[in-house]
């Protein structure tokens, strides 16, 4: 007898709890005001910088972001509209950047005549950056200031 | 036995013919006794308006992109690769469509555009790139004389919409601007010597200058 009570006050329990739960619309910076169990509607896409500045790497090795728009850039066998301006042949006329010369080696590291086919399709490690604030911050550090701060007062 | 005996027999086709044209150019030459001066001056007059309007009417039909894509040579390859571009769907709602940029608008030079267009209908009969290999084997020679004829008459087409004069470079992007004044206000170069492939997708560009 007293195990059927439990069962019931239990049933009791969850149908009342599922029932303020479908009630609550869960706020969270990242979701907005959906509820859970509606998609939402999507944030307006930001548009891409669109700049001739360079950004300053995070590590050494980072591949260099794109500064600028890349819009119907065509980059496939046909041809690499990037490289009509950082070509080493190209980079007099257009002031751009030449791509870096480790483009130019192939997987045994010998130094092609121009940009090694591995390293043909720029958007595999470079791309433009958005103007949207990102809904979750960044805490990276970069390695001169995780430096400095182990040695307080600077280390170089 | 239809010929009657001593009936002259009936002249061959191109005699017939012949005689045809002299009676009428007979008829032509002649002053008309029917009508007076000012009803055929103005009936000349009416049936010019009604030519020239009607040749000027089916010129324009030839010249909209309904007709372009009515070929699947066009409406499957170049119209499906300008669908994406900037030129097909915009902020602004204007849309460049084929005639816009490979006609001439200047009526001389469209009659001279045209005429050279009958090739292309040659090309549509004979089916020299109805299928997707085929045009994409034609693909660097037709880019070819596209980039030929825009370098040719200074990329009249574009500038039909964006003219160098009332381009305002503040409100372009730094590096657009910088190459603008550089490039295009010194006539040093034309827009297509830098804005290939904008409005279609490019062809092998190996040998092409500025490409790699």
């Amino acid at each position: 007898m007293i195990r059927k009570t439990a069962i019931l006050l239990l049933a009791a329990a969850l149908v009342a709890g599922a029932g303020s739960l479908t009630a609550q619309t869960l706020n969270s910076g990242l979701r907005g005001p959906a509820p859970l169990n509606e998609e939402g509607a999507a944030a307006p896409m930001a548009p891409n910088k669109n700049t001739a500045e360079r950004e300053v790497r995070n590590y050494p090795e980072q591949p260099p972001v794109i500064p600028h728009s890349i819009d119907g850039y065509q980059i496939d066998l046909n041809g690499n509209k990037c490289l009509s301006c950082h070509a080493r042949a190209r980079t007099a006329e257009s002031q751009a950047p030449m791509v870096s010369i480790t483009h130019f080696m192939d997987r045994d590291g010998q130094f092609l005549a121009s940009v090694s086919p591995r390293r043909f399709f720029c958007t595999e490690c470079h791309v433009p950056q958005s103007t949207a604030t990102p809904p979750v911050s960044n805490n990276f550090v970069d390695v001169d200031t995780l430096l400095s701060r182990a040695a307080p007062g600077g280390r170089r | 036995m239809s010929t009657v005996n001593g009936a002259a027999p009936r002249p061959g086709f191109f005699a017939r013919v012949w005689g045809f044209v002299v009676e009428l150019w007979g008829v032509l030459v002649r002053p008309s006794s029917v009508f007076g001066l000012g009803v055929l001056v103005m009936a000349g007059f009416v049936a010019g308006v009604i030519f020239w309007g009607g040749f000027n009417t089916a010129l324009e039909l030839t010249n909209t992109e309904k007709f372009c894509t009515s070929c699947h040579e066009m409406r499957d390859n170049v119209l499906a690769e300008l669908k994406s571009t900037i030129h097909f769907s915009n902020r602004s709602g204007v849309r460049a469509s084929c005639p816009d940029c490979h006609v001439p608008h200047n009526w001389t030079d469209k009659i001279a555009r045209k005429m050279q267009a009958s090739k292309e209908v040659w090309g549509k009969i004979f089916g020299t790139i109805n299928t997707r290999e085929k045009f994409v084997d034609h693909r660097l020679e037709l880019a070819l004389h596209e980039w030929a004829r825009f370098k040719a008459n200074d990329s009249l087409e574009c500038r039909n919409c964006h003219s160098s004069e009332s381009m305002d470079i503040t409100k372009q992007s730094p590096r657009a601007s910088v190459a603008h004044q550089r490039f295009l206000f010194t006539g040093e170069k034309t827009c297509i010597d830098c804005h290939k492939g904008i409005a279609h997708q490019l062809p092998d560009m190996r040998g092409v200058p500025g490409w790699q």
